[in-house]
């Protein structure tokens, strides 16, 4: 029996980074604008003044850091890291001759070979004449975005697509209205944090009745040393509306951890719907478990409108440190949330991660499906939160979460929170810790598969529910980091 | 009893630093312990209160400990025969016959830090019940524990300490009974049980609670299971206005098991919270929760359960499921199953669900000519007893059936 086509391919894939685990460690050399060390208002000013903001997003950034200020890092998490000194980064690093209104021929070729070796294309014109295009692709290198492609294309539709600090100066009404009202600026400590310091980021505007016709997409890089990068991503599918949206990051590798702490507010009004994809591939730290990214991300959805929906699939395999609880808030009639996760952790990596599903309106409904993988001597947790509003009738959830344990000296861990104020309401919630069966092993090494092509086959079919859930060119990449994350677990 | 004030000392200094929980403690997070906080209650002296003895329930023929208000009632029980080297009695009478033994015992399983109402308890230690069994010896006879009280014009509280000691391959069953007599003003009941399961002990324990809508009720339960050592555990709450059982259950020996289950019907605005924590703590030991909970009214169901696998408890297998059945707008249930696993050769899983009766089954009673009312009841009555079905006593499993069967008919 040969594998699958796709099954295949990750082993292959396996193979070929045995020594060269993490492809995306290398260090762009590129001149960059950094401000200096430290975090105070003077920061916030620089920031603010860089982006020629408007005065009423210093004042809000502001107040934001003040009450920054009187809050405390939470510990609840099952992560643990030593204190960071949050006046020892820079809060602001971007290339050098970076126009603020730029075109793709403006953008420096160091970074657009730094793109290309990411596998992310940047260059419209490559494409097939009659070919339509299918994504389309906003970079943001450190604190800036450095180029957004096919931002003529989606304005003919009259669809919005851009780095949201040019977004504040092109349409202030948009961004006023929505920034920070599903994360409010207070929020918790990481998104308060981020209020206060955010650079950028990608702000998406799908109008009333209109379906986007490619994917859009957001390309996290961190490049330059001792920064956080502190991005704020806001999408708003207006009635009638769909889009799709991807989001991919990685970092160099390096000895010190860096901070990444992001905000990504989704909106959906009435039978609009939002898909939200993310395979998530920071540097996880070496095998001793040195270096890695802080992962701490708030993201939330809120279907505001009738019979909307909002989709979170996410693929977590790199940071050393995830922090990480998507969620919905399912305020409109018949609104749907649902929550797609796959978090691998091996090595020193620590996962925290799992979503919230707020049922308030009539009908609503979530679904949760979470898949935890651990190996070496990581430790992965599931916290997810069902909570059932009186208002909720007829409410309905359903929660799967499955953990694989891979070795005697990692952990799994489940954590999940189901409040009812409803009776109408029905909620399921399922749980299950196994190990890697001993059968299905034996059954794959009779047919000759190594071990580690063995495990990475049996992960890949455990994670199955939630990879054919994310967009196609994603898919193929998911399934091969899957294999790749769990290199020499086994043995 | 110069050892014995030591431990009341600690106990009181321990509950001046820690206080009665905080709904922001993450293991109080849904119950929240305010209105009881704000009474003031005064400790229970040995009541007097008449009490027929008629009245008293019983299960079978049995060794019976009664106690009201906390205070051991030697009129009111029944000492029967029982096999060289066994003791029952109250813990007062226990301590004076045996000092060696309670000594060796008392605070040795609850001795938890952190845990206010367990302090409080230990504070006040003065009375409670012992159940000694020595190797090899079977109690084939129950012992049953009738808990009285009998609320007076002022709040009382009293705080009865449980000592359960099974010695290597002993075997004995514990049944509880709480409940009021009349009504009165408000009383706090808050018990404390520890329990030693020696290797290849086997202990049946159930307890059914039906104090009136004036009780706080606070049970903490402390249990270690040495190797192949088995606990079977049944909690039924019918009644009090704020009742908290919390199980923790050390399973300390390979091949140990844990079976606990446990029905809670809940109306008016009673809130009843299970809490448990069964800590598998080495290989091959087996744990199995079912617990169902009928809410109606503005009554709040809470669970929280969790299973700790430890990094060397391979082979474990561990169940839970949770369900909450809804019957009113304003009923709620919190529930909060956990895992936390860091052994990789295990089988854990658990499982909640809450919501209505489920609208198939009543159109199919309701098709058949079964009125509203009787089918709802038909249904509820088959859902809360598969759980009670769990007990493997046949006596114990009628008398409770016949308890839930009158809530559900009340």
């Amino acid at each position: 029996m040969s594998p699958a086509p796709d099954t295949a391919d990750t082993l292959d894939q396996v193979k070929s980074f045995t020594d060269q685990k993490y492809k995306y460690g290398f260090v762009t050399d590129i001149e960059a604008d950094t401000a200096p060390k430290g975090l105070n208002e003077d920061t916030i000013r620089f920031i603010s003044a860089k982006k020629q903001e408007p005065d009423w997003l210093l004042e809000w950034r502001l107040k934001a850091f003040r009450h920054w200020l009187t809050m405390e890092e939470p510990k609840w998490a099952r992560v643990h890291y030593p204190p960071i000194d949050y006046q020892d980064a820079h809060y602001y690093s971007a290339p050098k001759n970076t126009p603020l209104k730029k075109s793709l021929d403006e953008v420096d070729p160091e970074l657009l070979r730094t793109y290309e070796k990411l596998g992310i294309p940047l260059k419209e014109q490559e494409l097939l004449a009659g070919v339509e295009p299918t994504i389309a692709v906003d970079a943001v290198f450190d604190s800036v975005s450095v180029a957004t492609t096919f931002k003529a294309k989606l304005h003919e539709k009259g669809i919005i697509f851009c780095p949201i600090s040019e977004a504040v100066h092109n349409h202030p009404e948009l961004v006023r209205k929505y920034l920070g009202s599903v994360v409010p600026y207070s929020d918790n400590y990481f998104a308060t944090l981020n209020s206060a310091v955010f650079t950028d980021g990608s702000f998406v505007y799908i109008p009333k009745g209109v379906r986007c016709p490619m994917e859009l997409s957001t390309y996290f890089r961190i490049n330059a040393a001792n920064t956080g990068q502190f991005e704020r991503t806001l999408i708003i599918a207006d009635e009638g509306s769909y889009v799709s949206y991807l989001e991919g990051c990685t970092a160099p590798k390096r000895d010190e951890n860096q901070l990444h702490a992001a905000v990504v507010e989704l909106v959906t009004h009435d039978n609009a719907q939002i898909k939200y994809s993310t395979v998530q591939n920071w540097y996880p730290g070496d095998e001793n478990g040195v270096g890695g990214i802080y992962n701490f991300v708030t993201k939330r959805g809120a279907c505001r409108g009738v019979n909307s929906k909002i989709s979170w699939t996410q693929v977590e395999t790199g940071s050393a440190i995830t922090w990480k609880y998507p969620s919905c808030i399912l305020q409109g009639d018949n609104s749907v949330g649902e929550f797609y996760s796959v978090a691998i952790t091996n090595n020193y990596q620590q996962a925290d991660t799992g979503t919230k599903m707020i049922h308030i309106g009539r009908n609503t409904r979530s679904t949760i499906v979470a898949k935890g993988i651990s190996a070496g001597r990581a430790q992965s947790t599931y916290r997810g939160q069902v909570k059932i509003l009186p208002k909720a009738v007829g409410a309905r959830n359903h929660t799967q979460c499955d953990s694989l344990l891979i070795g005697d000296k990692c952990g799994a861990h489940t954590v999940p929170y189901i409040e009812s104020r409803n009776k109408s309401a029905k909620i399921e919630h399922e749980a299950t810790t196994a190990k890697i069966s001993e059968e299905q092993l034996f059954y794959c090494r009779q047919r000759g598969l190594t071990p580690e092509d063995a495990v990475s086959l049996i992960v890949n079919g455990f994670c199955r529910e939630v990879l054919k859930e994310l967009p196609m060119e994603f898919a193929v990449e998911a399934q091969k980091l899957v294999g790749i994350s769990l290199e020499g677990s086994v043995g | 009893m110069t050892w014995l004030n030591t431990l009341r000392s600690a106990g009181r200094a321990r509950f001046a630093e820690l206080g009665f929980p905080k709904v922001r403690q993450e293991d109080w997070r849904f119950t929240n312990l305010g209105a009881l906080e704000r009474t003031l209650f005064l400790p229970a002296s040995p009541a007097s209160a008449l009490v027929a003895v008629d009245a008293l329930p019983s299960v079978t023929p049995s060794h019976r400990l009664v106690f009201v208000n906390g205070g051991f009632r030697a009129d009111l029980s029944a000492a029967s025969e029982r096999p060289d080297g066994v003791i029952i009695g109250s813990l007062a009478a226990v301590m004076a016959s045996h000092p060696a033994l309670v000594e060796a015992h008392l605070g040795q399983r609850a001795d938890d830090a952190g845990h206010g109402p367990l302090a409080l308890n230990t504070a006040h230690l003065a009375d409670g019940a012992v159940l000694y069994v020595p190797k090899g010896v079977y109690l084939d006879k129950p012992v049953e524990l009738v808990m009285i009280g009998a609320g007076g014009h002022e709040p009382l509280s009293w705080h009865p300490r449980l000592l359960v000691v099974l010695e290597e391959r002993a075997g004995a069953t514990l049944i509880e009974h709480h409940f009021s007599l009349g009504d009165g003003a408000a009383t706090f009941s808050n018990g404390v049980s520890e329990i030693t399961l020696g290797t290849g002990a086997r202990l049946r324990h159930y307890k059914a609670q039906r104090e009136n809508a004036a009780a706080f009720h606070l049970s903490t339960l402390s249990g270690r299971l040495e190797h192949d050592a088995c606990y079977e555990g049944f909690l039924l709450t019918l009644g009090a206005r704020l009742s908290r059982n919390e199980v923790r259950l050390v399973l300390a020996g390979p091949g140990a098991e844990a079976k606990l289950s446990g029905a809670y019907l809940l109306r008016g605005e009673q809130l009843g919270d299970t809490t448990t924590v069964i800590d598998h703590a080495s290989p091959r030991c087996t744990s199995q929760q079912l617990f169902k909970g009928v809410i109606d009214d503005k009554a709040q169901g809470v669970f929280q359960g969790k299973v700790l696998v430890r990094p060397n408890a391979q082979k474990t297998d561990a169940r839970q499921l949770s369900r909450a059945l809804l019957l009113s707008d304003d009923a709620r249930i919190d529930a909060k199953p956990e895992l936390e696993i860091h052994a990789d050769d295990v089988k854990c899983s658990h499982g909640a669900t809450a919501g209505d009766l489920d609208e198939d089954a009543m159109f199919y009673l309701r098709a058949r000519g079964i009125d509203r009312d009787g089918a709802r009841a038909l249904l509820i009555g088959a859902y809360v007893n598969e759980a009670i079905a769990e007990i493997s006593s046949e006596p114990v499993r009628e008398a409770f059936e016949a308890l839930a069967d009158h809530w559900l008919r009340s």
